[in-house]
């Protein structure tokens, strides 16, 4: 008999064939990848999704018999009632119609009673999936962003590192409390028995004291000696982690209209380009930190969950948004250490007269800084094409001579992929695309 | 043996490699000298969970070409365990010369010993010993075998591009189940050398194989009549059930690799052939083996009570039996199984009067381990119910006969747990396990070889008992892709020889 130890062997025998499944059902797998996204949050989409794909798509047939009209013979445990003779009502879903007209699904293992099938992708390959053929629009932030640069950042402390990184404050602090926790005599604890010897031996008295005294002040030397002042499991240095320069970071603006006029369902629409968006920076920057600017009259910055589902009331005055986008971006994101890319959603409403600030604000402010500026205009589900808007007539001279402006109407869910695409697609595509 | 002078071979629930050694011998020594068991070498493999996922991917099989079927089982079988709707087994054991059984790591001691006398003694004596596994499969060189596979089938890969083999894979996967030799005769053990040599065989002397096919076209004489067509089914080996079989002996698109990628598929189908049709059998036979063995690990004081008490709970969980109102399958092997060797157990020692009514040739012959033994090596899940399903397990299980008859609105309780319903249950128990009805009857007949090539084949069933239609289109059109030729599926009354349904697909 021979025990063998197979733990250590290679595992993940099974990702060759998992990776076959993929490709089997990529059909379904994109599908399912893109309604993973329709219903999820900007933060949290990607990070590794369990998609549900049909059982057809990974189907395996073979012959087989499928029981729909005749007679046959069921033998089954736990009688509890039945004696010979009783009737009992056919249960659904088993055996042939009343009558044999044998429509119903029946038979154990029927080819079509398979559950639908889900599985976790990582998000590799999620986005894999999901961005298939889509390339972020210049890359290339002001010669650096190619080579991605790390520089050493503290990220709290270790046991262990180098001799020069050793945080003192932080060692001597745990030394104290190991040696509170051992109850290493004290220094001064000692040099008051030595004194006492002293005092005692001086006066004669109290022989049996003396004796005593004298073996404490040995064991008090001998535990010294045996706890050290410091000890190597007292040591804590600082850590440094090798972190990503600014250059490979990024800002997202989400800004949106939230006036009486958006509707929900028009703040679902922007969700998904936001999401999309979102999802699309993440791949490509280390790290991808997004700010919400909703916006009536006055602009604000809010959190996602208020940003999507807070409703407000007021008129619009698009101007507040860009101003407010200035403002943080000033504050928080200078331009030199972070790409910035913004995206705008609105109905298209604005206050009159405001939208030639607007557009300046945009021409001369903001579009020298950002990478991108998105607009999308979101019309009610199954508008048909309407008058251009207020907005949309301002921004359109704009995103003829800015490369980095893009402008697109969305009426429906279903247009919001594809005017990603459209607008995100790789080169020659967009080039057409365009217009 | 005396008891209680043995020391305990472990105490608590950790263990080591030592443990497991020191479990072996002393549940060796029960096999073989109280059970007298026979059993083929032992080798045991400890393996993490990941792992036993990955075995469970094959159905048991330690060594897997690549193909993307085994992928969906495994993310299956994974989402079970990861959801928590399903735990792994505790072993799975390969029925191979030496015999493998996987323990999971994460098992405690006491399910370790366990697990060594329900695999590693009980099964592999069931496959030793089984008429069935003895005659279809071959133990000594599956694992070989499996390996050839591998290696064969990615050098195929590299060469003919991934689509190309699984392409034909896929077609033969479909029709795997209809890929086994049902009757004996034709099979040849698997031989690893003759194997390669035959691969390669094949492979120099690729033009023969079509030679074979055009060598059974009738020549301008014997074109007409019935005697021509007697005389092409008799060279084509006609009728034929084993439809891969035949596929990959007489088709005349397929490429010799091609042939060989079937002749896989189809030898790995029949290594398994067996397993399903003694399930409950070798089920009975490891847990009711384990069970004698861990009660005298205790009885000799091997074990201690904390052990024993963790044994009974697992087995009396594994052979749980649930009513027929459960969600799920209605009899588990495994109870059923176990019950039914105890009973034979009982009958053999302490026999009732009924006992000796039912079973005059062994009821109360006090050597119950002979007993079993020759029912273990000589039967298969249909026959041993047939032979020795006792009133005492029907009585137990509460064993009722529903006659399901679609002209009815309902179902008829026409049998139930008493004199007169005994010898119906057990019939109909019986029947249900026989392997002819769990696949459907399909021969190849004819091949229009002077015409279209047209192959035809046939399906023998009753009315209101057809092949699932859509299934059966997908499945034609794999067979129809090996075959390069319009295929064609007349389902067919075996009563009355009516057509009933007719499936046809074209290359």
């Amino acid at each position: 008999m021979d025990i063998i130890d197979r733990r250590p062997n290679p595992h993940g025998k099974n990702l060759e064939n998992r990776r076959r499944v993929l490709t089997r059902a990529r059909q379904a797998v994109i599908k399912a990848v893109r309604d993973a996204v329709d219903s999820g949050t900007l933060r949290e989409t990607g990070h590794g999704e369990a998609v549900t794909i049909p059982a057809d798509s990974l189907h395996e047939p073979a012959f087989h018999e499928v029981f729909t009209s005749g007679k046959r013979d069921i033998v089954l445990p736990g009688n509890k009632e039945f004696s010979v003779g009783d009737r009992l009502k056919r249960p659904d879903g088993k055996g042939g119609g009343g009558g044999g007209s044998g429509s119903g699904a029946s038979g154990e293992g029927g080819g079509g009673s398979e559950d639908n099938f889900r599985f976790v992708l990582t998000r590799d390959e999620f986005l894999d999936l999901f961005f298939e053929d889509l390339e972020l629009p210049d890359l290339v932030k002001r010669d650096i962003l190619d080579t991605e640069t790390v520089s050493p950042m503290r990220t709290g402390i270790s046991t262990d590192g180098s001799p020069s990184q050793i945080d003192l404050a932080r060692s001597m602090r745990q030394s104290m409390a190991r040696r509170i926790g051992l109850k290493r005599p004290k220094s001064q604890a000692v040099r008051e028995l030595e004194a006492e010897i002293e005092a005692l031996e001086a006066s004669g008295e109290a022989p049996e004291r003396l004796a005593a005294v004298r073996a404490e002040v040995v064991e008090a030397r001998r535990r010294q000696a045996r706890i050290p002042w410091v000890d190597p499991v007292d040591l804590r240095y600082r850590r440094f982690t090798p972190t990503p320069k600014p250059s490979a970071r990024a800002v997202m603006f989400c800004m949106m209209d939230v006036s009486g006029s958006m509707t929900e369902s028009m703040k679902d629409l922007a969700k998904r380009f936001f999401l999309l968006l979102h999802v699309f920076l993440e791949r490509r920057y280390k790290r991808v930190e997004l700010v919400f600017i909703r916006h009536t009259e006055a602009a604000e910055e809010v959190d996602e969950k208020t940003f999507f589902t807070d409703p407000r009331t007021g008129g619009t005055i698009v101007s507040s948004a860009l101003e407010e986008l200035i403002r943080i971006q000033h504050e928080r994101y200078p331009a030199s250490s972070w790409n910035i890319y913004a995206a705008q959603a609105s109905d298209g409403d604005n206050y009159g007269g405001d939208t030639a600030r607007a557009v300046g604000l945009l021409e001369n402010d903001i579009l020298p800084l950002v990478q991108h500026f998105a607009y999308i205009e979101v019309a009610p589900s199954g508008a048909v094409i309407r008058g251009e808007t207020d907005l949309w007539r301002g921004y359109e001279p704009l995103a003829g001579r800015s490369e980095q402006m893009a402008m697109r109407r969305v009426s429906d869910r279903r247009e919001i992929f594809p005017v990603f695409r459209d607008l995100f697609g790789k080169r020659p595509v967009s080039g057409l695309g365009a217009g | 043996m005396d008891s209680g002078s043995s020391p305990l071979l472990y105490s608590g629930t950790a263990w080591d490699f030592g443990t497991l050694r020191r479990a072996y011998d002393a549940i060796e020594r029960i096999a073989e000298t109280e059970l007298g068991l026979d059993v083929y070498p032992n080798r045991i493999e400890v393996i993490t969970s990941e792992q036993m996922l990955d075995v469970y991917t094959a159905h048991g099989m330690p060594i897997t070409y690549r193909h993307w079927s085994y992928g969906k089982h495994f993310l299956q079988h994974e989402n079970e365990y990861k959801k928590g709707y399903s735990n792994l087994a505790y072993e799975v054991v390969i029925n191979a010369n030496p015999c493998i059984s996987y323990l999971m790591e994460g098992n405690t001691a006491t399910m370790q010993a366990l697990v060594i006398a329900h695999a590693a003694f009980g099964h592999n004596h069931f496959f030793k010993n089984n008429h069935l596994f003895r005659q279809w499969t071959d133990a000594t060189s599956i694992l070989d075998y499996l390996e050839f596979a591998r290696g064969f089938i990615s050098r195929c890969e590299d060469q003919h591009g991934v689509a190309a083999v699984e392409r034909v894979l896929d077609a033969a996967h479909a029709l795997s189940r209809n890929g086994v030799h049902r009757h004996g005769g034709k099979q040849r053990s698997l031989n690893l050398q003759s194997e390669e040599q035959r691969e390669r065989e094949r492979r120099e002397y690729d033009q023969k194989v079509y030679n074979d096919l055009w060598r059974t076209v009738p020549s301008g004489k014997a074109s007409i009549g019935a005697d021509g067509v007697a005389e092409r089914r008799r060279r084509l080996g006609l009728p034929e059930e084993n439809l891969l079989y035949f596929l990959e002996k007489t088709s005349p698109v397929l490429k010799s690799w091609e042939r060989e990628l079937i002749r896989i598929v189809r030898l790995i189908a029949q290594y398994f052939y067996p397993q399903p049709q003694a399930k409950v059998m070798n089920e009975g036979c490891a847990t009711w083996v384990h069970h004698q063995i861990m009660t005298r690990l205790h009885e000799t004081g091997q074990i201690d009570d904390a052990a024993f008490l963790e044994c009974i709970h697992s087995t009396s969980s594994v052979i749980q039996q649930h009513g027929f109102e459960h969600v799920g399958p209605n009899l588990n092997p495994y109870a059923l199984g176990y019950a039914m060797m105890s009973d034979i157990a009982r009958a053999c020692t302490d026999p009732s009067a009924e006992d000796r009514r039912w079973f005059p040739d062994f009821a109360g012959n006090g050597d119950a381990i002979g007993t079993l033994k020759h029912a273990w090596a000589n039967y298969r899940d249909e026959s041993f119910i047939l032979q020795f399903l006792s009133p005492a397990v029907i009585r137990r299980f509460r064993l009722f006969r529903l006659l399901d008859d679609t002209a009815e609105s309902s179902l008829l309780v026409d049998a139930i747990h008493d004199e007169d319903g005994y010898r119906e249950i057990r019939r109909s128990l019986a029947r249900s396990f026989d392997p002819g009805l769990s696949t459907p009857d399909i021969q190849v007949l004819d091949v229009d070889l002077s015409g279209d090539r047209r192959l035809l084949l046939e399906h023998r069933t009753k009315p209101g008992q057809l092949l699932h239609a859509k299934d059966a289109a997908a499945t034609m059109r794999y067979l129809a892709s090996l075959w390069g030729y319009e295929v064609r599926l007349q389902e067919v009354d075996m009563a009355t020889d009516n057509i009933l349904a007719v499936h046809s697909a074209g290359p």
